[in-house]
């Protein structure tokens, strides 16, 4: 039972305070080289390095384990992860990626299996690790993964394809979800190196700065030990969608910063074009779809907080950020006409990054 | 800190609220929509005292209260508390709830700007409020009914239309100008009691939903009243600053009242989800969060889709009603509610009509009607297109000059 708290959205003291060192890496290395990234296909070097600094994986593990010990909060995170898409959806994710796998390892893990990983991730350096849910094929649905994990002695054998997995090709740590048969999805630890495991980097229509692999398991053998002891596909599949939806909302709200004062400055028939209905009104869409999607997705995350049931928010913040997230993005191109068509303007980039939201399942958790 | 749920003290309410519109309003509603020009409905008798009771113990509608207060001092007061019931009622009957004596416009603007004497006066009254002219519509500030004071008396005379409750009301808060040439500055209320001999009703309209609630043409010929009837000050603002802020005031009235009528939105759009989702039940067809949308039927996505607007329609009523209970500037968020809310209403209301066929079409069940109660929700209270005005100029800084 939650406490009995009105209705509010302020943000705490320590939000605020990480909300500005966010923002500050925000505005330093991540929107100024968001575009450059994309081209090159990866971020520039010594950009995750930098993000390190940040300490956004260390923040969650134990103070015994030697972490920050900050209280598992995904209400936190998703401010965290607004601000980092707001500056790159792309960069945001692959900052967000080792976090993820910290937060499903705290989750899901048992006190051994704490122990035993969450070290590897503690580091002042940055330490690629990802999750491996998502399958190439339509449809595709969480529940019903063909991946498998069969348990022979003291391991299980993994078989089959995960696709969109961030940092596949070197990863320190993934988690993988496979289907074991009569217990459904299930997530094993799988370190860098495992026998019979290998990656291929795939191209997207967007993040292309993300470093995505599809990882290829052939008999791959795991430890039994490696499969967390406490998994929940329900609530890992929800965090991840709050995840997307927060960093659809920060890119939408780039967009909207981006436009206004592109219209008021850009003029047409003499006048500045954000002066006509049909453009301001476009505007004020943006404003109006981003603030409801906002909230939403504030709701399902501050009700994970809380401890209370989230399955139906975050399936609705998910709903709704995807389908607004696609409609601001195009929109975001029109208003800027044939300057949001071409690649010097970071329109049609967002856009192809927006794409991502409603196809990905299980790559960001908060 | 951030938290999206209701305190205990606002979900009891909420529920009271709802026993009522389950209990007195939803088993007349399709009743009163069918006798449309009805006197006030017998069974709003005891509403109305209910809701005087708890007014008079909140301290007046829209006015400060202390609702849930935390240590934080963040208060969850009485425009949270407004919200919340108005959408439960209307989930009752939107028609209904606008049909309750003393529920009207014109108290919410007494209880905001009216003088001690004026609320001693009026307060107890149920007032309506008329602003709409024949020749003036989102445009308020063209208005043409003049006010002229003679002697001790102030004489109204022109032509209102689309009153609120304006042939049942005890009162009128009557909007006139003193000086047509002077522009909204001149722009005054005047209160006009109904059984003023100035003040006729022309005629009561024909609507094509939210029936049982009257809406009314008044015209005023030679309409006195005494001096003391005028709302706020009488004096015409000359500087462009004093004209801002005499105007201002007027329009503040609207932050407060657009979140209501966005949670009217909701009521109705909830009511129609939920028959919706009864009738398709029974079909097999259910959105219980169990599949992903790519792998749902196309029922089921439209059902997911409705109820994720609605709920973000929801949460930014919320949050602009949270906003003025803390005392935060909220015009732009109570117009982006109210945008939101009302077209989401017309679309979720609409595709429920469409997506229960025949059952959505027949007047067996109220979903036909319910579709036709939200339309106005979309219009009253500033369009959908005026709302956006408001949003676009506030995000882009522009003024009214620049953006028309």
């Amino acid at each position: 039972m939650a406490a009995d708290l009105p209705f509010d959205l302020t943000l705490t003291e320590e939000q605020l305070q990480t909300r500005e060192s966010v923002r500050r890496f925000v505005a330093r290395h991540v929107a100024p080289n968001a575009r450059q990234a994309d081209e090159a296909m990866s971020p520039p070097e010594g950009f995750y390095p930098a993000s390190a600094e940040l300490g956004l994986a260390l923040m969650p593990i134990p103070e015994a384990l030697g972490g920050a010990g900050a209280p598992r909060d995904p209400m936190s995170s998703v401010l965290t992860a607004e601000d980092l898409g707001q500056g790159d959806l792309s960069l945001a994710m692959g900052v967000l990626s080792p976090l993820s796998v910290v937060n499903a390892i705290l989750d899901f893990g048992n006190e051994a299996q704490q122990e035993k990983f969450l070290p590897v991730l503690l580091s002042d350096e940055f330490v690629p690790a990802g999750i491996a849910l998502m399958e190439s094929r339509a449809t595709f649905d969480p529940a019903q993964v063909l991946c498998t994990a069969t348990l022979k002695g003291d391991h299980y054998v993994l078989q089959g394809e995960k696709c969109l997995v961030p940092f596949g090709e070197d990863a320190a740590l993934l988690i993988v979800i496979a289907n074991v048969e009569g217990d459904g999805p299930s997530a094993f630890v799988v370190e860098a190196g495992a026998q019979g495991m290998s990656a291929q980097r795939q191209m997207y229509m967007g993040l292309r700065s993300l470093e995505m692999a599809t990882v290829t398991f052939d008999k791959v053998a795991v430890p039994a030990q490696n499969r967390l002891q406490h998994f929940n596909l329900d609530r890992f599949v929800d965090l991840s969608r709050i995840g997307l939806a927060a960093l659809a909302v920060g890119c939408c709200q780039a967009v909207l910063d981006y436009s206004i004062p592109f219209v008021k400055e850009r003029k047409a028939f003499g006048e500045p074009i954000a002066w006509r209905q049909s453009v301001a009104f476009m505007v004020a869409n943006i404003g109006i779809e981003l603030e409801g999607m906002r909230l939403l997705v504030w709701k399902a995350a501050s009700r994970a907080s809380q401890g209370l049931p989230f399955h139906r928010e975050a399936y609705l913040a998910r709903v709704l950020c995807a389908e607004k997230a696609m409609e601001i993005g195009t929109n975001g191109i029109q208003l800027f006409g044939g300057a949001g068509f071409i690649r010097d303007y970071p329109l049609e980039m967002w856009y192809r990054n927006l794409r991502a939201v409603g196809v990905l399942e299980g790559t960001v958790m908060v | 800190m951030i938290n999206l749920e209701l305190p205990q003290k606002l979900i009891g309410m909420k529920q009271m609220t709802h026993q009522l519109a389950a209990g007195v309003f939803r088993p007349i509603s399709r009743k009163y929509d069918a006798i449309e020009h009805s006197e006030t409905p017998v069974e709003l008798a005891p509403v109305a005292q209910m809701m005087s009771a708890a007014r008079s113990m909140q301290g007046g509608s829209g006015g400060k209260s202390e609702g849930v207060k935390k240590s934080e001092g963040v208060k969850n007061g009485a425009n949270m508390m407004g919200v919340l019931a108005v959408e439960e009622m209307c989930w009752g009957d939107v028609g209904l709830m606008l049909s309750i004596p003393g529920n009207g416009l014109g108290n919410a603007a007494i209880m905001a700007v009216g003088t001690a004497e004026q609320k001693e006066q009026f307060g107890k009254m149920y007032c309506a409020m008329a602003i709409t002219e024949p020749g003036a519509g989102s445009d308020s500030a063209a208005i043409s009914t003049t006010a002229e004071l003679d002697g001790d008396d102030w004489v109204l005379n022109g032509e209102k239309i689309y009153c609120t409750g304006g042939q049942r009301c005890d009162a009128v808060v009557v909007w006139a100008t003193l000086d047509k040439q002077r522009g909204k500055a001149a722009i005054k209320s005047f209160i006009v009691t109904r059984d003023n001999p100035g003040m006729k009703l022309a005629r009561v309209e024909d609507k094509m939903g939210l029936r049982i609630s009257d809406t009314a043409a008044l015209s005023l010929e030679n309409c006195r009243i005494p001096k003391g009837n005028v709302l706020g000050s009488a004096e015409i603002a000359d500087t462009e600053e004093a004209r801002k802020k005499a105007f201002g005031g007027v329009m503040q009235t609207f932050d407060n009242t657009r979140p209501p009528v966005a949670a009217m939105a909701l009521g109705v759009a909830r009511a129609a989800l939920e028959i919706t989702r009864e009738l398709l039940k029974k079909e097999d067809v259910t959105a219980d969060f169990s599949k992903p949308l790519y792998c749902s039927t196309a029922i089921e996505a439209e059902l997911y889709r409705m109820e994720a607007d609605l709920e973000s329609a929801r949460l930014m009523t919320w949050k602009a009603a949270w906003m003025a209970d803390n005392g935060q500037a909220n015009s732009k968020e109570a117009s982006m509610c109210k945008a939101k809310a009302a077209r989401v209403g017309n679309a979720v209301t609409l595709k429920c009509v469409e997506l229960c066929g025949e059952r959505g079409y027949s007047e067996h069940l109220l979903l036909e009607k319910l579709a036709r109660d939200s339309k106005v929700i979309d219009i009253f209270e500033g369009t959908q297109q005026i709302q956006q005005l408001i949003v676009a100029r506030q995000l882009l800084e522009l003024s009214s000059k620049e953006l028309k």
